[in-house]
């Protein structure tokens, strides 16, 4: 695995042209070691794959001989071209897929299968029920573990506040426009308190000004609270204005991590025409491009066999 | 509002038009005494009304359709929820669903007879073997589309097996339950007329029948549109209900 750090190594102490810079640099310094003394290791997979049957009765690797840590607080963004086996490897993490091999931890305990503890955000809306609205929706887990419906209608109503969704309670999910039933799913998972939350692509469904709007908010919500996120996205820019890491895979099948990049832009530096965001961009995309190719070339060449 | 005056205003032209075309037909067109002009069916369905018959037979064959119809839903929406919710019991339960559904009822009638003599005993019984299969069908097609999303959002919400039962399984599937107790409720007018046809001692069939003995064709026409009234009326109750929960039940969302 080729390890590509955007860390220190890029930190300028001593700048005579710019003091601000110098400032700056110092700021990034102290952000950069404060996460590196308090990470902690929250996820650990280790030599995970993942073996499927085919319709023809073949095996297909979707991800072979994976391993990757996500540590506590982190913002990981899991970066890979289409049919790369990304969504199988936060399916393993929720717990939805077994892996045919390997080992996967949280807290360091193997993951047997669901759990409170990790909330998931999927792409498509049809995770949410119709039937109940948005409160309801948000209400949903801690429902379940049997809260008080007072306590638990006051709990929704504080993250559906948090989402931005005040006075949207009583709407149900039909009635609500893509980017909102996206801050419902949020507010559902959040309202459940997990350790983690895991995210499915789930503004790619949404058109560009509301996804860079609900960037922005998961931004915020993620700072607010403090929790760890596994986010899958095929795009660099959103990868990039999102994460702390960035961990890019190999075009599947049998794929594995090809390069770990760290983020360390601040927050006003996670501007798609600042200098920095360009420069990170430029380094995710070089790892990113032969890959896409690959991608490509093979579903070309496994249409062609058809 | 707008579109529900457009609705009844549909529905005023639609049944107007049908009540021309009856009536230019019958007299002019096929002017014969075995063809009765609308307006004569009418007086005489106010007739029957008066003398009462009418209303008891319409009572007598919508109480049977009405308590077979319920007693069908009621075993056929469990068992239809086992089917789609657990694969052994479809293996187990399918070759009897896949069984019956092609026996259909009316071939059922001589054994109703049979077995439960004239009375309400077999017409209640040929109205839920009508009713549950498709009933049956239908819930356990609606449990098996719930998206799998749904099932795995609120299993990491921490729902066990039967809270995901009775909380996504079940409401997932209550459009398609309604569809197929609309559907149940068509073949239910089938089955009924058939059956009272056949062997009855009262209802609308039995109206029918005895109304072809001594030739009383207005009479069957009575009967005719009367059923025809009492169907479109059900079927609208239906879709009604259908609408209202569709909005909130739909599987897509």
């Amino acid at each position: 695995m080729q390890c590509a750090t955007l860390g220190p190594s890029n930190l300028v102490f001593w700048d005579s042209a710019n003091n601000l810079k110098c400032k700056e640099s110092f700021k990034r310094l102290c952000l950069y070691c404060f996460n590196r003394e308090f990470n902690v290791t929250l996820v650990k997979l280790a030599g995970v794959s993942k073996v499927y049957k085919s319709l023809k009765g073949a095996d297909y690797h979707a991800v072979k001989d994976f391993s990757l840590d996500i540590e506590s607080g982190d913002f990981f963004c899991l970066l890979g071209t289409s049919g790369c086996g990304k969504t199988t490897v936060l399916n393993m993490i929720a717990g939805f897929e077994q892996a045919t091999s390997g080992e996967i931890r949280i807290s360091g305990n193997t993951i047997q299968g669901p759990g409170v503890d990790r909330g998931v955000v999927f792409q498509g809306d049809d995770s949410l029920c119709g039937w109940l609205t948005a409160l309801g929706n948000i209400e949903f887990g801690l429902r379940m573990k049997g809260m008080a419906r007072k306590e638990r209608s006051e709990k929704a109503r504080h993250y559906l506040s948090l989402v931005g969704l005040s006075g949207q309670e009583n709407k149900y999910p039909s009635e609500l426009s893509g980017g909102m039933k996206q801050r419902i799913q949020i507010a559902r998972v959040l309202a459940n308190e997990p350790q983690m939350l895991l995210m499915d692509e789930p503004f790619a469904a949404l058109d560009a000004h509301t996804r860079a709007e609900m960037q922005t908010e998961l931004i915020n919500i993620w700072r607010a609270t403090g929790k760890t996120v596994f986010f899958i996205t095929h795009d660099i820019d959103e990868a990039i204005v999102l994460s702390t890491k960035i961990g890019v895979m190999h075009a599947g099948p049998g794929s594995k991590l090809k390069g770990l990049v760290e983020i360390d832009l601040l927050a006003e530096e996670r501007d798609r025409t600042h200098d920095r965001f360009v420069d990170v961009y430029r380094h995710v995309h070089s790892l990113i491009r032969d890959e896409v190719a690959i991608s490509l070339k093979r579903q070309s060449e496994t249409m062609g066999s058809v | 509002m707008r579109n529900r005056i457009d609705v009844l205003t549909g529905y005023l032209i639609g049944f107007v038009s049908l009540f021309v075309i009856w009536h230019v037909a019958s007299t002019w067109l096929l002017s014969s005494v075995l063809f009765p002009p609308p307006l004569r069916v009418f007086s005489r369905a106010i007739e029957l009304a008066q003398d009462g018959s009418l209303g008891e037979n319409v009572m007598v064959s919508l109480s049977r359709i009405l308590s077979g119809f319920f007693f069908g839903t009621l075993i056929g929406v469990p068992i239809g929820l086992i089917i789609g919710s657990s694969p052994i019991a479809r293996r187990i339960l399918e070759p009897y669903t896949e069984f019956f559904r092609f026996i259909p009822p009316t071939a059922l009638i001589t054994v109703a007879v049979i077995w439960f003599g004239i009375g309400e005993g077999s017409k209640i019984f040929l109205i839920i073997y009508t009713t549950l299969f498709t009933v049956i069908l239908n819930t356990s097609a609606g449990v098996a589309a719930v998206a799998p999303n749904k099932i795995r959002a609120a299993q990491s919400l921490g729902a066990n097996r039967l809270q995901l039962f009775c909380f996504i399984a079940l409401p997932a599937t209550v459009p398609y339950i309604l569809t197929g107790m609309r559907l149940a409720m068509g073949n239910s007018f089938v089955t009924i007329i058939a059956a009272e046809l056949v062997a009855a001692n009262s209802g609308l069939g039995k109206m029918i029948w005895d109304s072809r003995m001594y030739m009383l064709v207005d009479d069957i026409f009575v009967a005719l549109v009367v059923l025809g009234l009492l169907g479109f009326g059900t079927d609208k109750l239906f879709r009604w209900a259908i609408n209202l929960f569709a909005k909130r039940f739909s599987t897509a969302i």
